[in-house]
This record gives structure tokens, sequence and C-alpha cells, in this order.
């Protein structure tokens, strides 16, 4: 009795010293992997950039537009191929340096460039141009109606500086050289960078000179973050009071923290769906038993998969209820999700098992599963359960879970014929769907379609999404697409990911659906 | 002597090219790293313009003579994941990973002895039973549940020390220390259980088991004899006769502890070469993999030769020359 009400009380102490110093201690189980803003276009990267640098228009914790260093922008009203953006006034970088348009052309030349890596989503960009200091026009090489969705990672960085640094160029791994901008950062975000070291610690105190300082509740003044790799220590560092907030909260320590006095679970559903992806493009499998044919060409069969798999069973037992069972391969935030298409997904093993001996397969075939162990939450036990459910229909599944590095070039090098996959939507439109993963695999698109399905009429109608500015005929076109790929059934929709946020109950924030907190928007109590 | 040294050196090196060589014929099989490099959107011209910059396109062989190459002029290259210089992150990765190896091996050390020579001498109180079993525990737990259990009781529940990290580390030039600094000592704590545990049982019940069998002999029965009091025969006369193969013991577990330092950092998060490693893995990163693992080999040879050349100098009958031997 007299140990639990210690433990309390010291629990309760160490979560009020945090708060009244207005420290957010933040672990996650990544590390940023560069401080170069366009170096690397990756989750951690990217939520670490935003707290010290900005874009010129950003989403907000529910991920709504919000304007940052853009104040508002619109189409050129005599030529659909070019935005313009207004840049908002008196913004200084943390050396007291003007942000101007100059910035913006140098950031996104910078952005464009052959070594950086947001380089696609400027690739309808033909040219930046300051029209006066607080003005700039995006020439894209045809209409590009959404163009702004592609800028809210895209960060502004002071071109004296970068001059000043010998940082103008993207850091070129391989040319051996490291530049100051990957291990030194200098922007107009709400936090300016006291220290970094990588995978250990980065302290971040807040800009006394932010534009936003009365907009925004900035009660986060001072924010340390330690990446703690195993989920189990940054659990136990969140229970132990050492650390205010964490996200990537395993599924199976939810309880322990929801109930623990003084913190709380935040939950939301993610950006993320998980699905299976199958080849039906190749004239025989490699490692199927049938032999002279494939049967992941008939769309009865795919049809059959998909049915035998019962996703409220996985979402009750794999997820301990933490995901939203899906029925089509776009999160709910995305332009073109249907909650009808969301819905479609039926279980019906005898349904599946009569289209099965419909195609042929009575009997059922052999399979495998190409599957990852270490990319989305809980994705072999994902795997192993569909395994089961699978066989309920004669398909015997061989499963093969490796590390992510192992799995995802089988796809991307069309060795997989069953494939786990799961795709985020960073743009909020589906056109971005369809170009990676419906799109016909070639050179511009198509980069992670492993199922080779090719339709020359659907590539066609994908293309003519990034020039059509009529929005209403652009999502009717969407729709189509959605339809092709539905009834086609190109891939097992599986869940969309829910996302946790663990915090002391101090800590008042939304979770974001892109995981990436901005500690701007952060109240604390 | 100067034949011999100069004939073992010849093949730690040889053992050190082939170290290198078996570890980039694997790096093929951890998987490709321009996929971690380049995210999502990349396209397949990116794919092959990196792959062919990078050299990955080439067979592992001539990869592994290019790292030859460089590494002979001090040029481990770039992390792929961080972009800074190789030999760099190490330096500044090994000062955590001795500080810890240190700690637990004295704790081992130590530790190990003092509690063999107390199972030893009272081997059948019920204490030393009790300790007996209780190093099953650590003989036969894995690192990271013990590390996983510590950190429950005292950092959880107790909330005395802390979960993860190094605490405030002091930097000597070059060299950071969290010896002087309290929260850097508190933090030691953990992670220097788990790591010894293992080591610590093990020279326990090495060191019971000798002296067990150096009690047994004569001169201890003479020395108790001739009315030599029982703490003086126990610690000058049996203990002495019981360290020789402890010592080779802990010189060979020294490289171990190193080694099995990897899973005790990723669990308590500490920021050594072992959880650089482990990221290094799990990226690809085939410049930090490579260097890490010439670091460990070039330690384990080199302990090796110091230990055989320091049985050359002991043994006598090494000594002898062998050209004008004709046994």
């Amino acid at each position: 009795m007299t140990k639990t009400a210690i433990l309390a009380a010291a629990l309760l102490a160490s979560t009020s010293i945090g708060a009244s110093a207005e420290t957010l201690r933040w672990a996650r189980a990544g590390d940023s992997l560069t401080l170069d803003p366009h170096a690397q276009n990756e989750g951690p990267t990217h939520t670490l950039a935003h707290q010290i640098y900005e874009p010129l228009i950003i989403r907000d914790m529910t991920g709504a537009f919000q304007p940052a260093l853009a104040t508002d922008w619109a189409p050129k009203a005599d030529d659909p191929n070019i935005w313009v953006f207004n840049l908002r006034q008196g913004v200084k970088y943390h050396d007291g340096s003007d942000f101007t348009a100059e910035d913006v052309v140098f950031s996104i030349t910078r952005a464009k460039s052959d070594n950086s890596n947001m380089k696609e989503l400027l690739s309808s960009v033909v040219e930046v141009r300051a029209v006066d200091d607080h003005t700039v026009e995006f020439v894209t090489d045809g209409p590009n109606p959404i163009l702004p969705s592609n800028l809210t990672n895209l960060f502004m960085m002071d071109k004296g500086w970068a001059e000043a640094n010998d940082s103008v160029a993207v850091q070129d791994i391989e040319g051996g050289q490291t530049t100051f901008a990957s291990t030194n950062a200098m922007g107009t975000g709400a936090y300016k960078l006291v220290s970094r070291e990588p995978d250990v610690k980065t302290v971040l105190t807040q800009n006394e000179n932010y534009w936003g300082k009365d907009d925004f509740p900035m009660d986060v003044t001072e924010i340390v973050y330690t990446p703690i790799q195993n989920a189990a220590t940054r659990v136990a560092a969140l229970l132990s009071g050492e650390v205010d907030f964490i996200q990537d909260v395993p599924v199976q320590d939810l309880g322990r923290v929801g109930e623990t006095e003084g913190l709380v679970v935040k939950t939301a559903p993610q950006n993320r769906v998980i699905f299976f992806g199958m080849n039906m493009g190749a004239d025989d499998l490699a490692n199927d038993n049938v032999e002279g044919k494939n049967p992941l060409a008939d769309v009865r069969v795919r049809k059959a998969m998909s049915m035998a798999i019962n996703r409220d069973a996985i979402k009750q037992v794999v997820m301990r209820g933490q995901s939203q069972p899906a029925g089509m391969i776009a999160p709910p935030f995305v332009n073109g999700w249907t909650a009808e298409m969301d819905s479609s997904a039926k279980t019906d093993s005898d349904a599946a098992k009569a289209l099965m001996a419909e195609a042929g397969y009575a009997d059922g075939f052999s399979i495998q599963l190409d599957c990852p162990n270490d990319r989305y939450v809980n994705d072999e036990a994902i795997c192993q359960a569909a395994v089961g459910m699978l066989a309920q229909i004669g398909v015997t599944v061989n499963l093969d879970a490796k590390p992510k590095a192992q799995h995802f070039p089988l796809i991307t090098n069309d060795q997989t014929d069953f494939y786990m996959l799961g795709w985020g939507v960073p743009t909020y439109d589906s056109e971005y769907v369809f170009n990676f993963l419906v799109h016909t695999r070639g050179e511009e698109r198509g980069s992670w379609n492993g199922t080779g399905f090719s339709n020359t009429d659907v590539d066609a109608m994908i293309v003519s999404l990034a020039s059509e500015t009529d929005l209403e005929k652009r999502n009717e076109t969407i729709q189509s697409i959605w339809n092709v790929v539905q009834e086609e059934q190109l891939y097992i929709p599986i869940h969309h990911q829910v996302l946790n946020w663990g915090m002391s109950n101090a800590v008042g924030t939304e979770v974001s659906p892109e995981d990436d907190p901005k500690f701007k928007f952060f109240t604390m109590n | 002597m100067l034949a011999y040294i100069i004939r073992r050196v010849f093949q730690s090196l040889l053992v050190l090219l082939i170290v290198g060589l078996v570890a980039f014929s694997m790096f093929a099989f951890v998987g490709d790293p321009v996929d971690n490099m380049l995210g999502q959107e990349r396209t397949q011209a990116d794919i092959e313009r990196l792959r062919q910059q990078l050299g990955l396109d080439r067979p592992f062989i001539v990869q592994y003579w290019r790292f030859l190459e460089q590494a002979a002029q001090g040029n481990f290259g770039l992390s792929y994941r961080q972009g800074r210089p190789v030999a760099e992150i190490l330096m500044e990765r090994l000062p955590a990973t001795l500080e810890l190896a240190f700690i637990s091996g004295v704790l081992a050390l130590f530790g190990g002895i003092a509690l063999g020579i107390f199972t030893a001498i009272r081997r059948r109180g019920t204490a030393a039973n009790m300790i007996m079993t209780l190093s099953l525990i650590g003989v036969s737990l894995p690192t990271f549940l013990i590390g996983i259990l510590l950190i429950y009781v005292f950092s959880v529940e107790l909330g005395w020390l802390p979960s993860f990290g190094r605490g405030e580390v002091t930097d000597l030039g070059g060299w950071t220390t969290g010896f002087l600094t309290a929260s850097g000592l508190k933090a030691l704590i953990l992670p220097a259980i788990t790591l010894g545990l293992y080591q610590m049982t093990l020279i326990m019940r090495l060191v019971r088991t000798e002296m067990l069998e150096v009690l047994r002999m004569d001169y201890i029965r003479f020395a108790r004899a001739r009315g030599i009091r029982e703490k003086s025969v126990n610690f000058r006369h049996a203990l002495k006769n019981t360290l020789v193969p402890v010592i080779t013991i802990t010189g060979l577990q020294l490289g171990s502890i190193i080694a099995f330092a990897i899973i005790t950092e990723t669990v308590f998060q500490w920021p050594g070469v072992g959880l650089l490693f482990i990221n290094a893995v799990q990226f690809v990163d085939i410049p930090v993999m490579a260097a890490y693992l010439m670091m460990i080999s070039v330690m384990f040879v080199g302990i090796n030769l110091i230990v055989d050349m320091l049985y050359f100098a002991i043994d006598p009958r090494l000594r002898v020359d062998r050209t004008a031997g004709g046994h």
C-alpha cells in the first residue's frame, strides 16, 4: 500500500517537474537521418525539420492545410500553368536575416537538384521565379491543380546562409563530402537547434522572434528529443516519467500506458493502408505449384483470396482492436476515398470456394507470401493470420518474412508473386496512389506496382490527372480508375493503421495522421 | 622470437582479410541500401544512378578491393545513413561502449571472484546454495530479458535509475565520459549489470570449481596442519593458485563483452558502437557495417596476438630455436 503510494507520488512529482519547466522530452523509435531538409524524404527526418524549418504551406495536427510562409496562393488568372504564392511579410530566420522570395527560388531549385530526395514532388515544376520580394510564381509543365499539396514538406532555407556555409548543393554521399547543412540547421521555424548528437539526443529551444508566436499555443519552450529504438524501453521511459511524449506505442502496451495515472494514450487513424499485392502479370509464377499458368491472373482467384481474409478477426486478434478494416488501398483522408468502397470487402469463404472452383482451382494451389517483419505494426503476425485464412479456401501459403531492407527490393525488382505493402499518401490525393501502385511499371510511374497490371486506358487516365484543371471532371476520372482497381481486385486491402501517441496528461495535442508532431501546436499545463 | 612474431602478425593479417571478404560477400544478402536512401518516391533512373555512384552494381570482390584501398589510406567512407565520415562516427561512439565494457568487466571479475570464493568456502551453506541457484539465471536468461526486467524493477517500479541513455556526459577532447557526473554513473549501473551478469556467473563458477579443486590439494592440508589461519590458507595459498585460468578466461571474454554489448545497447538505447551497428544493419549502411566488423576483428585478432606473445614469454619451451631442433 505504502509502496504504491510512494510510486504514485514519485510519478506525479516527476511529471509535474517536466510540466513546470515546459520542457517536452520526446522519444520515438528512429532519429532524423540528416538535418539537410532536402536530402531525405522520410518521416522522422521531416518531423524534426518541421520544428526548425518551415514550408510555404503546412498541414496542421488534423491534416488540414494552413498557411505557413505563404499567406495565400492561387493559380494565375490568365495562365493555368502558373501558381502564384504571396509570401508572409516580416519573417526572419533564426540568425536575423529576412525571408524573401529569393530564398524560395533558391530552396525550390535546390530541392529539384539531382542529389535531392524531394525532386519527384516537384517534377511538374519547370521554373520558380520571384516577382517581387514577397511574391513567387511556380511555372509548371501543364496545369497542376494539386501543386500546393506537394509543397507541405518542402522547407525554405536561407540562401545567404547556405552560400556562406558551402551548402548550396544537397549532400552527395558518394562524392565523399559532408556538408554544413547536414549537421546544422537554420530556418524560420518555431524552434532553434541548440545541440544535436545523431541517434542520441537533440535539443531545441523556442524561437523568441517567431512570426507566429501569438497565433499558436507555443507552450513548449524546450524540446529534448531522444530516439529509443526498443519498444519496451520506450514505454518504460514514459512510465517512469523520464520522457513526456512518445510515438510508436506498441499495441500490447496501450492498456498499460492508459491505465497508469498521469499518462494518456491518444489514438487516430494513420495515413497508411496495409494490403497484399499479387503478381497477375507473369505468365507463370516462380514460387507456386501450378505449372504453365498463373492462378493470380484470374480475377476470380484474386476475388476469392480477398473474400477469404477475415479483416475483423485480424483487427481483434492481431491488432488488439487498433486498426480499421479496409476495402480500398487509400486512407480515408484522401481525395477519391469513398466509404462505400472502403467497406466493400466481405468475408465469405463459401463464395470464395465457389469462385475458386469456377476458376478451375477447386483443389487450391500453393504460393509464397513475402512479408516484412520490421516495417508495419505487427506485419509478420498479419501475414501469419492470412496464411491460416487462405488455407480455408485451399490456397497453401508459404510465408517468408524478412527485414524491410530485403523485402522491398523484391517488390521493386519483380521478384515476388504475393507480397505485403503499406502505403501512405502525403499529397492526400488518389493520383499519388495511382502513379505508384496502378500505372504500368515504367521510368516515370508505377515504380511500386509489383502486380504486373498494365492497362493503357487506365494509364492514360492516370496521366491525365496531372493536368486536369476541372476538378469535377478530375474527380470523375479518379472514380473510374478506382472502379477498375476494385473490379480487377488489383490488391487485397487489409486495414488502415491506427496511430498511438502516449503522453503525460500535461501534454495537449491531437494525433496527426502523418505521425508528425509539430510542437508549436502543443499545449502544456 | 622475431620470426615467430612476424609469422603471427602475418597470420593475423590474413585472418583480417578473410573476415573482410566474408563480410562483403554477406552484404549482398542484407538488402539494398538504395531503397532506404531514396525513399518511396524515387524513380528507376534514380535507383540506377545511385547504385552506380556507390559502386553497388559491381561484384563484391571489386567493392571489397575498393574498401581495402581506401581503408589503407585511413578513409572508411561516408555513412549512407548519416552522411558523415564513418571513422568520425565510430570514434564518437567508441567511448560509450568501452566504458560500459570496462565497468561490466570489472564487475564480472571482482563480483565473480568474490562470489566464487564465498560459494567454495561455504559450499554447504544456504546462502552459497542460493547464489549457485541464482547464478543459473545469469547463465540461462537472455541478455535482453534481464535488461528489461531490471528496467521494469529499478526504473518503472522503483524509479531509482534511468531506463535509457548515458546521462550527462563530459567531453574530454574527443573522449566523452559518463564517469564524471552523477547521472552518467547512475545510467551505467543497469546496462553494466545486464552486460556483465553472464560473465560474472561464468567467472564465479570457474573460481568455485578451481577453489574446490585446490582446497583438496595436499599443500592446503599441510598448511592447515601447520596451524596457519583459515583466512590466510584460503586467500594466500588457495586463491593465488586458482587465478591463472581466471585471468586467461577474462582476457578472452573481454572481446565478447564488447560484442555482446550490441544487445545490451539496444535495450538501454546506449549510444555505443553496438547500437550503431544494429542501426547500420537495418539501414544496410555498408560502410558502417564494414568498418565495425573490421574494427571488432582487429580487436579480437589483436587480443589473440598479445595472448600468444605472452605465452611465448611465459613458456620457455616455445623459445627453442626451431631451426636448430632435430627431434
